[in-house]
C-alpha cells in the first residue's frame, strides 16, 4: 500500500556502502528481509532511468454492459499504462503485486528500464485491486488463478485492441511479480491454449509457491504485535507516535532522505515492529479488496445485503471490520463458499492446492520460456519453497543472496538482469504472425 | 478559488450547486430489504486506525467528490495544456519563481514562532535566489546549506498550540483543517498586504491584469508541482488514508521545538 510507504519511506534513503557486510560480490545493501522489503533500494544504487518517457494511459472498457454502483462513481475503466516506441519492437505485459496498480513505483521503475532498452511496455493491475475486481474481473472475486488467468487475459487483448493500430509489435513477452509472477504462470499456459500473443518468454519475480502459504506468511507477520491483529490500530497508533516523535526531537527539515536514513540507522523499529507493519500493510490491502468484492457481488459480507451506498455515505465502519479481517476470514468464509456453490463437491484443500505452482508444475518444468528471480531470504517463502524454485526451474532461476520480498528489484543488478532476459530473445527475432 | 477565469467560474459555481442539491436530493434506490452483514463493527474493540476528527464527513466528502470532477473538466486540463506547451526547463524555472515568492510566507512565519535561526536562514535564502538565482529560477542557496524548510500560518497557529479542529476538505485546495484553513486566509492577507505596499507594477497602468496574471500561473504551477489526483489510487477508503496522512503531516511540521519535546519524552519515561 502506498501510503504505509510513504510514511515508512520508500527507496530514497541514501544508505552508506560499507553497510555491505556480505563477503558476496552483489551490492545490495540491506541485510535484513524486512527491512529491505520496507525501504527497497537506495535511490543513488538504482540505475539511470529516463525522467520522462513517451507513455499513454490506457482507460479499458473490458465489460462495456456493466453497471457500476454509485459508491464507485469515479471508476472509468480499467486503468492500464503503455509505454511506445516509434519502430518495430518486442512488447511486455507486467503484471502488478498484490494491490498494486498499474502505475505503482515497481511498475513505472520495470518499465522505464524496458522502454529505455527499446521495449513497448503494457502496466496491468493487480487483479486483487478494486478498479480490476469492479471493471475486469468476470466475478468479481480475486483469488482463484485459473479464473484471475482468463480475466487477464481479457485485460490483455483487450489493451492490444486498443494500442495494436498504432505500434508494429515483433513478439510478445509477459513478467509480474509477487501475486503477479504466479498468475504470469497460469497466464502463460493459458496462453498456450488460446495462442493470441504466443509468450516469447515469461519472467517471474519475487512468487509465492503457494498463494495460501504465502498469505499465512504475511498474517504470521501480524499475529506476533502485542494483542495479536486484533489489536492492529493500537499497534498502529504506537507506531506512529514513535515516528513522529523521532522526528520532532530530531530537528528534521522534512520527511526527506536524511530522515528517513535516520530511522534505519536509529533502529527506531524492532525487527517485530518492521514485520508488523508489513503485515498491516498486507491487511489494508485486503481491505479493499474485500470491500470491493461485498459491494459487487452484494453478498452481506460486511456490507449488509442489498444496501446502495451513495458517493458521500461514510465508510468508515466497513474500512475498520474490512482491515479486522484476516486472509484466513476471507478464505474459508467468503472465497471457499463462493467457489464451492458454483463447483459442488470442491473441497478446501482441492482450492488451496490449485493456488499454487505445483498445481502446473509439469507445464513449468517443461516449458524452456520461464525464467525466475528471488532472493534468499524472501520471507514469502519457506525454505522448503525455496528448495522447490531451485530444483522446479534449475538453471532458468536467479536467486540473489539478500533483498527480502522484492526489495532489490529496483537495483541495477536486479534491473540489467530483467532487461537481459526479455532481450535476450525479444531484440535479435523477428516473428509472430501479426 | 484562487484564479480561474470568470467562464470557468460560472463553470465552477454550476457544477457545484449541481453537486450540492444531487447530494442532498440522492435517494437510495432500495427497492429490496437490507440483511444485516455477516461482520460488524459491535465484534472488534480496536483503536480506530488513522482517526481523525471528522464531524463534517457528509460535506467533506461531496466537497471530495467536487474537487475530483473540478480537477477533471477544468484544472486538469488546463494544466496539461500548460504542460504541454511549456518546455520542463521552462516549466522548472516558472516553479522556482513561485517557490522563492513563498519563501516571504515561510519567512514571516518562522518570525511569528520565534525561530531565530530559522527565519535567518530563510531570509538568506530568498535573498540569494532572488539576486543569484536570478529570481528564483535557480536555487544556489540549497546547495551553500540554506535548506528549504516550509512554514506558514496554520502551522504557527499549531506552533503556539492552537488545535487543528476539525479536518475540512475545501472546494479547490484540497484537504485542510479549521485551523488551517484560518491560517490560510491570513497568509493570504499578508501577502495582499506587502503585494499593496511593494506595488511592483503601480507604474504600468495595468497592475490589476497582472496581479491576476500572476496569480492564475501561480494556481496553474501549484496543481502542476502536486502529483496527486482524486481517486487515482482506486483504493476504496483513499478518503481516510488522505485525510490521516494530511493530519499526521500537519501535526509533524507544526510540532513542538526540539527542547519541549525532549523534556516531554522524558517525563513519560521513554528510554
Amino acid at each position: 500500500m502506498i501510503f504505509l510507504k510513504l510514511l515508512l519511506g520508500t527507496c530514497l534513503i541514501l544508505l552508506p556502502l560499507q553497510s555491505v557486510a556480505a563477503d558476496d560480490d552483489y551490492g545490495y545493501p540491506i541485510p535484513g528481509s524486512y527491512e529491505a522489503s520496507i525501504l527497497g533500494t537506495p535511490a543513488k544504487l538504482m540505475p539511470e532511468l529516463p525522467v520522462q518517457i513517451p507513455m499513454r494511459k490506457l482507460m479499458l472498457n473490458v465489460f462495456p454492459e456493466r453497471k457500476k454502483p454509485p459508491i464507485f462513481f469515479y471508476d472509468q475503466g480499467l486503468l492500464c499504462m503503455f509505454a511506445y516506441q516509434k519502430q518495430r519492437a518486442p512488447l511486455v505485459f507486467l503484471i502488478a503485486g498484490t494491490g498494486a496498480g498499474a502505475q505503482s513505483a515497481k511498475q513505472m521503475a520495470m518499465m522505464k528500464a524496458l522502454y529505455q532498452a527499446g521495449f513497448h511496455v503494457v502496466t496491468l493491475p493487480s487483479p486483487t485491486t478494486a478498479n480490476f475486481i469492479i471493471s475486469a474481473s468476470q466475478n468479481h472475486v480475486p483469488g482463484d488463478l485459473t479464473e484471475d488467468a482468463s480475466d487477464l487475459y481479457r485485460v490483455m487483448e483487450a489493451a492490444w485492441n486498443e494500442v495494436k493500430g498504432d505500434v508494429e509489435v515483433s513478439s510478445f513477452h509477459l513478467g509480474g511479480y509477487s501475486q503477479g509472477a504466479i498468475q504470469a504462470a497460469f497466464v502463460a499456459k493459458l496462453d498456450e491454449e488460446r495462442r493470441v500473443f504466443n509468450f516469447r518468454n515469461v519472467l517471474m519475480i519475487n512468487p509465492p509457491v503457494s498463494v495460501y502459504a504465502s498469505a499465512a506468511k504475511f498474517e504470521a507477520l501480524l499475529q506476533q504485535i502485542p494483542g495479536g491483529a486484533k489489536k492492529q490500530g493500537v499497534f498502529f497508533n504506537q507506531m506512529l507516535r514513535k515516528f513522529s516523535e523521532f522526528y520532532r526531537t530530531g530537528n528534521f527539515v522534512a520527511i526527506n532522505d536524511d530522515f528517513l536514513y535516520a530511522i534505519y540507522t536509529g533502529h527506531l523499529f524492532s525487527d517485530d515492529e518492521t514485520a508488523g507493519l508489513i503485515g498491516l500493510t498486507y491487511r489494508i490491502n485486503l481491505a479493499g479488496l474485500i470491500f470491493a468484492s461485498d459491494v459487487m457481488t452484494n453478498s452481506g459480507y460486511v456490507v449488509p445485503k442489498n444496501r446502495v451506498l451513495t458517493p458521500t455515505d461514510s465508510l468508515s465502519d466497513y474500512f475498520l471490520v474490512s482491515t479486522h479481517l484476516s486472509f484466513f476470514d476471507y478464505f474459508d468464509e467468503y472465497f471457499y463458499p463462493f467457489f464451492q456453490k458454483r463447483r459442488p463437491g470442491l473441497t478446501k484443500r482441492e482450492l488451496i492446492e490449485a493456488q499454487s505452482l505445483r498445481s502446473i508444475e509439469g507445464y513449468l518444468k517443461s516449458s524452456p520460456k520461464f525464467g525466475l528471480m528471488t532472493n534468499e531470504n524472501d520471507f514469502i517463502l519457506s525454505a522448503e519453497d525455496l528448495d522447490y524454485l531451485k530444483q522446479l526451474f534449475g538453471a532458468r532461476a536467479k536467486i540473489y543472496p539478500r533483498g527480502g520480498h522484492l526489495g532489490n528489484l529496483e537495483y541495477r543488478d536486479n534491473m540489467a538482469y530483467l532487461v537481459n532476459f526479455f532481450k535476450k530473445t525479444g531484440g535479435s527475432h523477428e516473428g509472430s504472425q501479426l | 478559488m484562487k484564479a480561474v477565469s470568470s467562464r470557468s467560474a460560472v463553470r465552477v459555481l454550476t457544477l457545484f450547486c449541481a453537486l450540492l442539491l444531487t447530494g442532498c436530493a440522492a435517494t437510495r434506490e432500495n427497492t429490496r430489504d437490507e440483511v444485516p452483514a455477516m461482520h460488524t463493527m459491535d465484534e472488534f474493540r480496536d483503536q480506530h486506525l488513522a482517526e481523525v476528527a471528522d464531524p463534517w464527513e457528509t460535506f467533506n466528502r461531496s466537497m471530495y467528490r467536487f474537487n475530483y470532477y473540478f480537477d477533471k473538466n477544468v484544472f486538469l486540463p488546463v494544466v496539461s495544456g500548460y504542460e504541454f506547451i511549456t518546455p520542463i526547463f521552462v516549466q522548472e524555472r516558472i516553479s522556482g519563481i513561485y517557490n522563492n515568492l513563498s519563501e516571504v510566507r515561510n519567512f514571516t512565519n518562522s518570525l511569528f514562532q520565534l525561530k531565530g535561526a530559522e527565519s535567518v536562514k530563510t531570509l538568506g535564502r530568498f535573498v540569494t535566489n532572488s539576486t543569484i538565482g536570478l529570481g528564483g529560477m535557480f536555487d544556489p542557496a540549497t546547495s551553500f546549506g540554506l535548506q528549504r524548510r516550509t512554514e506558514d500560518f496554520g502551522q504557527t497557529l499549531g506552533y503556539w498550540g492552537v488545535d487543528s479542529g476539525p479536518y475540512l476538505v475545501l472546494p479547490v485546495f484540497g484537504p485542510s483543517s479549521l485551523r488551517d484553513t484560518g491560517g490560510l486566509a491570513v497568509d493570504s492577507a499578508i501577502n495582499y498586504g506587502i503585494y499593496t505596499a511593494v506595488a511592483p507594477f503601480e507604474n504600468t497602468g495595468n497592475s490589476g491584469a497582472i496581479s491576476v496574471g500572476i496569480k492564475t500561473g501561480e494556481a496553474i504551477d501549484t496543481r502542476h508541482q502536486q502529483p496527486f489526483r482524486y481517486y487515482e489510487s482506486g483504493y476504496p477508503f483513499e478518503y481516510y488514508m488522505v485525510r490521516f496522512l494530511y493530519h499526521e503531516k500537519r501535526k509533524m511540521d507544526s510540532g513542538l521545538p526540539l527542547a519541549e519535546a525532549v523534556s516531554t519524552q522524558n517525563q513519560s519515561g521513554k528510554q
